[in-house]
């Protein structure tokens, strides 16, 4: 017995030019609010951008989307909807506002059915949300998406900075590609530790966000979020992550 | 769904170094809802050359479900759902854990023991 989803997975993603996963050790880095904000800034970059949330228990990116109302088509797969110039793809479309606790298969389960079955059509970059830690989502996309590049998100503490090495030390063994880090949350006063630390294990640190008071009430309204100190800023690196 | 199966098959029969595939078996989760005149239709319409002749027999597995909390197991009977509700299932059957619960202890951790998604049971072909 074996499962037909496997062998089309690098048919469906083959007509996307590059997948960049935005992972991190911890969660409430910033994962989803900088996944959400690159699509926005390579889409008006003139990108052909897809964005999916794969924060399965947990999607947000459609509050800082503010993706109401959207649904998937059914065609030949599933259709995402566009939004903000992004081809988008949840499992809140299907999830509404229901919790949805789920376990490793089941997971699994879930990555399979939306490789196989989403139809993203032509994308220069497809940026994937992921959920934090390095346990059975993050072990299904080095299976199952060998070219993904992982941009890892980390704020300045010594503790979410511990769990990313962690996660760096998985990606290279696995000799996963690594576009490098952004350090986010940025407070006045925060040290050179993360720009070190990422050097030390020959990574690239890819510049830093401060933190922004006013990105909380932006989240939802596109125009006022792109216009924040947190995206200018994260503008400011996107030449360092796409390069 | 088609193109998977016949994506799996085409690899296989590489793999094999099969001359034709006679026969293959596709089992159907019930929890997927696929119509299986329609998905024979699908395969038929996309099938390259090399499995024009091939025999793809569709059998539907019934669907289940064992509470992970207390042990309870109960068939899936989608007449109970909503629509909508069976249209998310449809796309991606573990939304089931949002929509279903044990009809014993209420929890939403159960198992899908049986019956979710598609898989290629065997595959007969000639070298």
């Amino acid at each position: 017995m074996f499962d037909p989803r496997i062998s089309i997975i690098d048919d469906r993603l083959s007509t996307i030019d590059r997948v960049i996963a935005v992972v991190s050790g911890k969660g409430g880095v910033g994962k989803s609010v900088i996944a959400s904000t690159l699509a926005l800034l390579l889409a008006k970059e003139g990108f052909k951008v897809g964005l999916l949330d794969v924060d399965f228990t947990s999607p947000t990116t459609h509050v800082v989307l503010n993706a109401s109302g959207l649904q998937p088509i059914e065609d030949k797969g599933i259709v995402p909807p566009e939004i903000h110039g992004i081809k988008y793809m949840s499992l809140v479309f299907y999830l509404g506002n229901t919790i949805s606790p789920l376990r490793g298969t089941e997971l699994t389960n879930i990555l399979l059915e939306i490789l196989a079955y989403t139809c993203w059509g032509r994308l220069d970059i497809l940026i994937i949300d992921m959920p934090p830690g390095i346990s059975d989502l993050m072990l299904d996309m080095l299976k199952y998406v060998k070219r993904a590049g992982y941009l890892i998100v980390t704020t300045p503490s010594k503790m979410s900075f511990e769990t990313v090495r962690k996660l760096i030390m998985l990606l290279k063994g696995l000799g996963a590609q690594i576009i490098g880090v952004v350090e986010n949350m940025l407070m006045s006063g925060s040290t050179e530790y993360i720009r070190r630390e990422v050097e030390a294990l020959r990574e690239r640190y890819l510049g830093g966000i401060h933190y922004d008071t006013s990105l909380e009430e932006s989240l939802g309204n596109v125009e006022e979020l792109l216009k924040t100190g947190f995206a200018l800023e994260l503008k400011s690196i996107l030449q360092n992550i796409i390069m | 769904m088609a193109e998977a199966i016949i994506s799996a098959v085409s690899e296989v029969a590489d793999k094999e170094n099969f001359k034709e595939v006679k026969s293959v078996l596709v089992l159907v989760g019930e929890l997927q809802q696929v119509d299986r005149e329609v998905l024979k239709f699908a395969i038929t319409q996309l099938r390259p050359d090399k499995l024009a002749k091939t025999r793809f027999i569709i059998r539907v597995v019934r669907a289940s479900f064992t509470c992970k909390a207390c042990g309870h197991k109960w068939p899936f009977r989608e007449s109970v759902l909503q629509d909508w509700v069976k249209e998310a299932i449809h796309f991606v059957p573990e939304v089931a854990h949002a929509y279903i619960r044990c009809p014993v202890c209420g929890s939403p951790d159960f198992e899908i023991s049986g019956g979710r998604g598609v898989w290629i049971a065997g595959i007969r072909g000639e070298r």
